[in-house]
């Protein structure tokens, strides 16, 4: 019988703990997948963030480390340089990476640390229970902005992405998103692609993928993935933001 | 034997943690410490290691504890304001079980205090520091071939024990030169082959190797911890305390002090003899596991004890502790910066002879 | 026997450099040295100065806080050391930058113009080893060749030619 569909060797059998259509699932099977088909999945280690990846060392199927809340960027980087045959990679939300370890992620892409950055940008702290992040929209309700993120009071949210893309050091940076079909597979080339990279040594990768969080936000999936494309992906906008690949061969990233 | 190099205390550890095999160094400037970060640059980039500066004390730390947990030798060092800022990652360090070193050569605090030597980070770095309960392995240079030699020994227990061991020494020890013996520093780099928990990718010969410290469940993080006790930090307690006597046998008045002031110390004990009182020195090497049988025998003979240290009180809990308080401890200090002279120590015998009679 | 050494002026005057030689000199004759420089904001330019210990025993304070030999480069440092070079202790001062003079009697006094001197040999920067100089011949601290055998440790193999300005210098101080 011919095998159309199953589970990622990068991934293990352990049941993930994630809340009913949360796009975590999505992701760790694209970054999986990625690793399988570059055939990196024996060489890669990666480091789990605080927050609700905190357990990705229990669902990835290679050497995972987990780290101290944003420091992920600093022991990837760490784990790099000790040695730089691994493959490396975070997977980080945006409290873990866009506040509390914003100096650790901007100085390992100014650094063009050759290490890759899977960012989850759900505009909201899930572990701890639905908290302001830093990616949160403006008069967004959060438990901490129970009024709507007032910007007069807790300023504007980070887009991490363009942020990311003044510096030098970075060699790819993508926005991409897992709220449908044709968005998963653009998600998943990103994906492969920033991987490639570090197996070429270009340097500094990250992918953000905007995402949903429906416990969190109060809706239920496919609501979360209607409010997500009406209020996210505007402040949000999808595309690719650095592609050193891309410049050397003469194309316009 | 090897002929004698005059050398920092900073490039002592520097020097002997490349002979260590150490080739990952991730720092971040601060004073009294810099030569350390400084001599690393320097050499680092020609044996094919790695110096990084990082962008702040917190990301370096989690560097040492990323390189560590892909399995090879690697330390930071910094001075007490960028210490305390380690002290997250030192305590993921020691949940996750891994060796790292590191080093505070002490300046004067609290708040930014001042660049002169302290001693005032001895509850920083020998009670914890970070968040929960752990230990750290701390060794106490008082001389600058003990900063070499001590560095050394240092990575050997670390990996001995996979723990973080520090390196708790001062602004006077870092900056003075003295005559240092070095061992051949062409020891290739450690590797991971010896250790078969490290992260270095499965290579599709074994399971995925998991470093963490994360235990939700309170029965599996408490049988850890008691584990962790029992085993590790009581082999510790049991096989790893160092520490120095000079004239305890006979000794009526014995002096404990550590590091810098400890060889001050030294001096004041021979005046004290030259003038007949019976006074002695114990100088713990290890701050932890700290000394306390060789403490409490010499409480079983001695009639009171001076304690001596560069803070307003911290090591001499320990030495009360340690003797069970049977005998009084009174306490010689300067702080600021300042470091006792001879003198000043020799009269703190002085009193402490006579009000034991 | 140990003798405890203070040197002290403004950074730049190669005060670190003049202990580093003394100790070396201390290294050469096996005794026990240490050497410790004030550190911190002074030494972007301001006053340093420099403890060296010589001993026969274990060096106990490396800190010289009462010096036998005091080494004064600038007047600064002459008004802050002075009073604490011990009673029998010698003190050195370049006079040709530091115009008062010691009315202690329990101490003695060499004032040598090194900084002219200097100047006038066509030795620029290099009063300390004519001061150095001078404290070798005045303590009989070792003969030409321990001198140029420390000498040889302290300067780097790069910077060689200048072992012979420093020998002259240090030459000059003796003589004087």
């Amino acid at each position: 019988m011919a095998v159309v569909f199953e589970k990622p060797k990068g991934l293990t059998d352990a049941p993930l703990h994630y809340c009913p259509g949360c796009t975590h699932g999505i992701v760790h099977r694209l970054v999986a997948e990625a690793l399988d088909s570059l055939g990196i999945t024996e060489k890669a280690v990666g480091v789990a963030p605080v927050g609700c990846a905190v357990f990705a060392y229990n669902y990835f199927n290679c050497d995972m480390a987990q780290a101290a809340h944003g420091r992920a960027p600093a022991v990837a980087t760490g784990i790099k340089r000790a040695n730089p045959a691994n493959i490396v990679f975070t997977y980080q939300g945006d409290g873990d990476l866009a506040a509390i370890g914003t100096a650790e992620t901007v100085h390992a892409a100014a650094r063009g640390e050759n290490i890759t950055i899977i960012f989850i940008n759900n505009a909201i702290y899930g572990m701890t229970g639905g908290q302001m992040a830093p990616t949160t929209l403006p008069e967004q309700v959060t438990q901490t902005s129970p009024y709507g993120r007032d910007v007069t009071v807790a300023g504007y949210p980070v887009r991490v992405s363009e942020l990311l893309a003044t510096l030098d050091g970075p060699a790819y940076i993508e926005r991409v998103s897992v709220d449908s079909v044709k968005n998963v597979r653009k998600a998943a080339a990103a994906i492969r692609k920033a991987f490639q990279y570090q197996s070429e040594g270009k340097g500094f990768s990250l992918i953000e993928v905007v995402s949903t969080c429906p416990t969190n936000w109060g809706m239920n999936p496919v609501k979360a993935l209607a409010w997500l494309r009406e209020h996210m992906l505007p402040y949000y906008p999808l595309g690719v933001y650095r592609d050193k690949g891309a410049a050397q061969g003469g194309a316009d990233a | 034997m090897a002929e004698k190099v005059l050398m920092k205390g900073n490039e002592a550890i520097a020097e002997a943690a490349v002979a260590a095999g150490c080739r990952h160094y991730f720092g971040y400037p601060i004073t009294p410490q810099t030569e350390i970060a400084a001599y690393m640059a320097k050499r680092m980039p020609k044996i094919g290691g790695t110096f990084l500066q990082a962008e702040s004390e917190v990301a370096a730390i989690n560097m040492v504890a990323g390189a560590a947990a892909a399995g090879v030798r690697t330390m930071t060092s910094s001075s007490s304001p960028g210490v305390a800022l380690k002290s997250e990652g030192i305590s993921y360090i020691a949940g996750m079980d891994i060796p790292a070193l590191v080093v505070n050569i002490m300046r004067a605090g609290p708040g930014l205090g001042g660049i002169q030597p302290s001693q005032g980070d001895y509850w920083q770095c020998v009670k914890g520091g970070g968040h929960g309960d752990y230990r750290n392995i701390v060794l106490a240079p008082s001389g600058v071939q003990e900063m070499y030699d001590f560095t050394k020994l240092a990575f050997d227990l670390a990996d001995k024990y996979r723990m973080c061991a520090m390196i708790l020494s001062d602004g006077v020890l870092g900056q003075m030169m003295e005559p240092v013996a070095v061992s051949a520093s062409d020891a290739p780099p450690f590797c991971a082959d010896g250790k078969p928990w490290a992260l270095t990718g499965t290579k599709g010969a074994r399971k995925p190797n998991i470093i963490n410290s994360l235990y939700i469940e309170p029965d599996t993080l408490e049988v850890l911890l008691d584990k962790r006790y029992a085993e590790k930090y009581a082999a510790c307690e049991a096989n790893e305390v160092r520490w120095d006597e000079f004239l305890t046998d006979d000794a009526e008045i014995v002096v404990t002090a550590y590091g810098a002031p400890a060889r001050i110390a030294r001096s004041a004990v021979t005046a004290a003899r030259a003038k007949g009182i019976k006074a002695g020195l114990l100088r713990p090497i290890t701050l932890w596991p700290f000394p306390k049988v060789p403490l409490a025998q010499l409480a079983e003979t001695a009639k009171a004890f001076v304690c001596v240290e560069l803070s307003k009180g911290q090591m001499i809990d320990d030495i009360r502790l340690a003797i069970e308080c049977k005998r009084p401890v009174s306490l010689c200090t300067r702080t600021g910066g300042n470091v006792p002279s001879p003198e000043e120590i020799l009269t703190a015998i002085e009193n402490a002879a006579k009000e034991a009679v | 026997m140990t003798t405890n050494i203070l040197l002290a002026g403004f950074g730049g005057q190669g005060i670190l450099f003049a202990g580093k030689l003394l100790a070396y000199i201390g290294m050469q004759q096996d005794k026990q040295v240490s050497w410790l420089p004030s550190y911190g904001p002074e030494m972007r330019g301001g006053t340093c100065n420099c403890s060296v210990v010589l001993s026969d025993a274990p060096v106990g304070s490396p800190i010289v806080l009462k010096p036998d030999v005091l080494i004064a480069m600038n007047k600064p440092s002459f008004v802050k050391y002075e009073p604490a070079v011990v009673p029998g202790g010698k003190l050195f001062a370049d006079s040709g930058l530091i115009d008062i003079r010691s009315e202690r009697t329990d101490i003695t006094e060499y004032a040598l113009p090194a900084s002219v001197m200097a100047s006038d040999e066509g030795l620029p920067g290099l009063l300390n080893m004519i001061l150095l100089g001078k404290v070798i011949a005045e303590l009989d601290l070792a003969d030409d060749a321990t001198v140029l055998a420390a000498l040889r440790k302290c300067i780097p193999p790069r910077k060689a030619d200048l072992l012979e300005a420093n020998r002259k210098a240090i030459a000059l101080g003796k003589s004087s």
